[in-house]
């Protein structure tokens, strides 16, 4: 292999150069469960050097809102795979507290593995880079404002997301 | 090419195709300076910092730090060391390092 191919190879196909490549999550639910996976997904693109933006919608809201980040709930109640992951049956998912100590036990787990608290985790993507859009719509609805949101956060409507969102990859979560 | 090193220190090495160094036990500093100039790095001592810490857990675990570990017990923040590796923090680091492209999901 003569040298130029090598330095080709570290360098990583030249092409790529020429055009960035983007991914644009949506993040549109906010139970404990459904938070991890857009965070995991912004954080490996990240990492591998893909630009990301995430559209926080809904109830994705719940994510970037900073008196609930690290307070979200895993349901116990009509969530078919709740059974076999915490031995809890559906009829008794319905007590009072059950949610919230599913929601004890998954945080363990996730911590285990080494997954940092959504906060967290939240903070590392935004200084890894991610920039983090709140829904305007959704805000309005639930009385948010740009004070509740984790800073960072830039107030975006659905139109101005598809000027962001052009040329990117986008995932719907 | 902005950085000049010597690189004829890579031309007898082995690299997998996507880049990384094929056996983390050829690297040597002056592969890494040759590898980072190829990247356009200028290495520091942070980046020096890092690339040591990575090396280290690497000859101890067998595998390569993950980032959040990176941050958390080599001292880096992630502000940081995204700007010290630019084009994704956990690829450029590992090749710089010699290590194995990274599959940590964190």
């Amino acid at each position: 292999m003569t040298n130029a191919d090598i330095l080709a190879k570290i360098k990583g196909g030249s092409s790529d150069k020429d055009k960035p490549r983007k991914l644009c999550l949506i993040a549109s639910k906010g139970s404990l469960d459904m938070a991890y996976p857009p965070l995991i997904l912004a954080n490996a693109a990240l990492m591998s050097g893909i630009e990301v933006e995430i559209f926080f919608t809904f109830w994705g809201l719940d994510i970037i809102t900073k008196k609930k980040m690290d307070k979200l709930q895993v349901a116990t109640v009509g969530n078919p795979n709740m059974h076999p992951m915490f031995h809890i049956p559906t009829f008794l998912g319905g007590l009072p507290g059950m949610s919230y100590l599913a929601s004890v036990m998954m945080r363990k787990e996730i911590d285990a593995l080494g997954f940092p608290p959504v906060g967290e985790f939240m903070e590392t993507v935004i200084d890894a880079g991610a920039k983090v859009y709140g829904c305007k719509m959704s805000m309005d609805m639930m009385k948010l404002t740009e004070e509740d949101m984790i800073d960072g956060t830039e107030i975006l409507g659905a139109m101005e997301f598809m000027e962001v969102s052009e040329g990117a990859q986008v995932l719907f979560v | 090419m902005t950085l000049t090193a010597d690189f004829s220190v890579l031309e007898t090495l082995e690299f997998d195709d996507d880049g990384f160094l094929a056996n983390a036990s050829d690297w040597t500093e002056d592969i890494a300076i040759a590898v980072a100039a190829v990247l356009e790095i200028e290495l520091t001592e942070m980046h020096w910092q890092v690339i040591n810490f990575a090396r280290a857990e690497f000859e101890a675990n067998g595998e390569a730090p993950t980032i959040r570990r990176i941050t958390k017990a080599g001292g880096v923040p992630t502000k940081e060391l995204y700007s010290l590796f630019p084009g994704g923090a956990a690829k450029t680091a590992a090749k710089i390092a010699g290590l194995p492209k990274p599959t940590g999901c964190i």
